[in-house]
């Protein structure tokens, strides 16, 4: 063990290695930051390049680049209000908040160093545990995806502050423009009204980034110039973390397992994570009116479930070939390209090789925090910069971005209609962030639905026969009645007490 | 490097922007070919075997012929929109793509117009025949032990999976379900979104067989959660020797296969067409791609031009027949 430890360390200290960490860790910083690019879009860009690196190398870049890129969406989430990715639209809101409250350090602090543990909690979990965390991936089908994905839906109303009706109201719009193209399990084409481009269905990036930010600039440019966020040093970044972790540890641990757990589950991801931990976080806390208002505590869970996912979405990868989420789908076609086949193999007869990509998320982690300070004093220009600058930058990014993912004009045409419409929703008080949840969670409760009817030949109950599914099931079909209960039970304590008082 | 690696992709992305609205440059006649960067479309996304493919052919061209080929993928709709591009491309040489198997198929189901017929052919690059593998827990040892069951059980009973609903596995089973005389939908399909998720499933244990082919399979067999019985193909696959034909475990001398193709847009210069395939000719034939190929354990076939056209001819019609004996044809 300590031998392939050496060999690894001896793999990964090469100018090569170096370099390309380094170049691909700025890469992911500044694609990640900014609004339309996402960190699945950096992780792509990079396969081209990596045909001219060593195998170790081209993994560190992807390791690398796709860490810092889901750090730093939560800059411009925390700034501007703008999520760089889906997996910081769970919480962009309230990070705003605390930005609006003076606390922007506080809140992007709270994102790197709780980014760093969660990577490297998730790393840990998969030095040590990545055979039985193996089998729990391998053991679900489509029958505990299906409640996975329910509850994944079900965070729709814990997350949003206004109105659970609007917010249920808005993820269904969000499920039924999932609905849209032919990447259904009928393989029947549905509301595309015969235009090619309609057949793949919309995508959760255009989507987000039209909601967010094209959303975000047509309001700048319909209200008055909001008053200035005084002046004043902009404090240190560290200063507070160590404070938080010990408050908040217990939320941080429940935040990596979280985080470990789902980042493990082919198809969940990142995205996933943070929306179920931050949900968590205001459902279990002790101030949950806090919440929404810029409060922490949900930063601290979320931000260190979503790196966590990272990390240990790279378990089913290596062992199985099963990408976790879209960037360990680019990253097994460079594994397979480099020659470092995914298989239980790779765990033995390349276990340097293995140990070296350890290290480099564990490295990849630690130097996310200087370079993320770094990052974050620079991007804090923005506040201070005249909205009249800023915002036709962000136009130009979300236009350049949706175009360049799927190379053609109906990106930015569905970023360009997206932004309508979240205009509009957030007008008339619609939490935009539950639509985009139900775009990102459509195709996979359908698909599991659909898949899991037709195994069991129209029969519901293998949903409750099987053990993880009876488990997952309990726990959403509780959640859905706990309100009710607690409902009626105060309404039966209470009815005597009127009842006498009138007569 | 990240400054690079923007401006490449930027320029590809202009690039495809400009073909896309028609403004593709007329290159100037005197000028040898290619003058300057070609755009290879792939209608499948970064990552995957078809973008993996793509992307050697492009580096080994660009080797070959002293210019960039750019990759761009065009993804969604089960391959409609990417392949709509490539045909709709100015056909001038700079812009070609990657066509595969979908091509023969999408038509039959009323999803496009494009066929075959709707490009210009340059060359077939490679071949995967699609295997039938069970879960490691399950009880059946060969392929005629399942097939025996299958036939037994009523229709049904087993469920197989591997690809979307009418894809190019799904149609793969309902031929051998056809070879063994049995109803198309004897063994009930249950859709996936990809070989992958199907794969897991299967060690799951929520499916009974999986039909696609044995190098998409290969990190499940090797971590021993599932094995292959047989290929429905005319012959072994090297990398995995010891799984045997259908023709030689039971008899039934069933074939078919996902491909890939590189071709242009229809009405491509003959003399552009002509240096391409000899150019891929080279590329099929060097070191490096027979290695990356094999490798991933992907099979390598050679058609030029005419070969190409014509095996997509006879694949097209094939899967004429299959479609509509699944019901899956609106045409």
């Amino acid at each position: 063990m300590l031998n392939t430890l050496a060999q690894a360390f001896a793999l990964i200290s090469t100018w090569e290695v170096i370099v390309a960490m380094l170049a691909a860790s700025v890469y992911g910083l500044v694609i990640g930051s900014l609004p339309g690019l996402s960190a699945t879009m950096a992780t792509a860009l990079l396969v081209p390049v990596t045909f001219y690196l060593s195998p170790i190398a081209a993994i560190a870049t992807i390791v690398a680049a796709s860490s810092m890129a889901i750090f730093s969406g939560d800059i411009p989430g925390a700034l501007l209000r703008i999520p760089g990715t889906p997996a910081s639209a769970a919480y962009a809101d309230e990070a705003y908040a605390m930005t609006r409250k003076g606390e922007a350090e506080l809140a992007l602090g709270a994102g790197v160093w709780f980014s760093a543990v969660g990577g490297i909690a998730g790393t840990l979990s998969l030095m040590i545990l990545a055979p039985p965390l193996a089998e729990i991936a391998l053991s679900f089908s489509t029958f505990e995806y299906f409640w996975l994905a329910f509850l994944g839906l079900m965070c729709a109303t814990l997350v949003a502050r206004s109105s659970p009706v609007k917010a249920i109201a808005s993820m269904f719009i969000g499920l039924l423009v999932s609905c849209i193209g032919i990447e259904n399990p009928g393989g029947v084409p549905r509301f595309t009204f015969g235009v090619t481009n309609l057949l793949g269905g919309i995508e959760p990036i255009p989507a987000l980034v039209g909601v967010f930010a094209v959303a975000q600039v047509m309001r700048a440019m319909l209200t008055p110039e909001p008053p200035p966020i005084p002046r004043r040093k902009f404090g240190s970044i560290m200063a507070g973390q160590w404070l938080l972790t010990k408050k908040y540890h217990w939320q941080m641990t429940r935040g990596n397992i979280i985080g470990i757990i789902i980042g493990v589950l082919p198809g969940a991801g990142a995205d996933m994570a943070a929306w179920v931990s931050y949900a968590m976080s205001k459902r279990f806390s002790k101030e949950p009116e806090k919440f929404g208002t810029g409060h922490v505590e949900g930063l601290v869970e979320a931000g260190a479930s979503n790196n966590a996912s990272i990390a240990s979405g790279w378990v089913p990868s290596l062992l199985f070939g099963i990408p976790g989420d879209t960037i360990a789908a680019i990253a097994i076609g460079v594994l397979y390209m480099k020659g470092l086949n995914p298989g239980p193999t790779l765990f033995t007869e390349k276990a340097s090789s293995m140990y070296a990509i350890y290290l480099m998320f564990i490295i990849a982690n630690i130097i996310m925090i200087p370079f993320g300070i770094v990052m974050i004093r620079l991007a804090s220009h923005v506040l201070r910069a005249p909205r009249s600058t800023v915002m036709p930058v962000i136009m130009l990014c979300c236009a350049v971005g949706s175009f360049a993912i799927g190379n053609n004009m109906f990106g930015v045409v569905t970023v360009a209609t997206f932004g309508i419409i979240g205009y509009v929703m957030e007008e008339n008080g619609y939490p935009v962030a539950a639509m985009v949840l139900g775009i990102v969670m459509g195709t996979m409760i359908e698909q599991s639905f659909v898949t899991s009817l037709i195994k069991s030949d129209g029969s519901v109950l293998p949903f409750f026969e099987r053990p993880i599914a009876a488990i997952l099931a309990a726990m959403a079909i509780g959640a859905l009645i706990w309100p009710v209960l607690v409902w009626v039970w105060r309404k039966l304590r209470r009815e005597p007490a009127p009842a006498t008082a009138s007569r | 490097m990240s400054k690079m690696i923007t401006r490449r992709a930027f320029a590809a992305s202009s690039a495809a922007a400009a073909a896309v609205a028609g403004f593709g440059f007329k290159p100037a006649l005197a000028q040898a070919y290619p003058a300057r960067p070609v755009t290879v479309i792939v209608p499948w996304g970064a990552g995957g075997g078809t973008d993996a493919t793509a992307r050697i052919v492009a580096a080994l061209l660009e080797k070959d012929l002293g210019q960039p080929f750019n990759v761009v993928n065009r993804t969604g709709g089960s391959g409609v929109v990417g392949h709509t591009a490539i045909a709709t491309a100015p056909a001038d040489g700079y812009t070609i793509g990657m066509l595969t198997v979908e091509i023969s198929m999408m038509h039959w189901q009323g999803l496009t117009e494009l066929a075959p017929k709707s490009y210009t052919p340059l060359a077939l690059m490679n071949e995967d025949p699609p295997g039938i593998q069970v879960s490691s827990t399950s009880p059946y040892k060969t392929v005629k032990e399942l097939a025996d069951a299958i036939k037994a059980a009523p229709a049904g009973k087993f469920k197989a999976s591997g690809t979307g609903q009418g894809g190019i596995w799904h149609l793969a089973l309902v031929g051998w379900l056809q070879a063994m005389g049995l109803a198309p939908n004897h063994v009930a399909w249950v859709p996936s979104n990809g070989a992958a998720p199907a794969m897991q499933d299967l060690a799951a244990g929520g499916l009974d067989l999986t039909t696609c082919s044995v190098p998409e399979a290969r990190a499940i067999i090797e971590a021993g959660k599932a094995r292959s019985l047989a290929v429905m193909a005319t012959a072994r696959n090297p990398v995995f020797a010891d799984v045997p034909t259908l023709k030689e475990a039971m008899g039934i001398d069933y074939s078919t296969g996902a491909w890939r193709g590189i071709a242009g847009p229809k009405g491509m210069p003959a003399d552009i067409a002509t240096k391409l395939t000899a150019s891929l000719k080279k590329v099929y034939d060097s070191k490096e791609f027979k290695e990356f190929m094999s490798n991933r354990g992907f099979g390598t076939v050679w058609g030029d031009a005419t070969e190409f056209a014509a095996f997509m001819d006879k694949g097209d019609a094939q899967m004429g027949v299959a479609m509509k004996a699944a019901g899956l044809s609106k045409a």
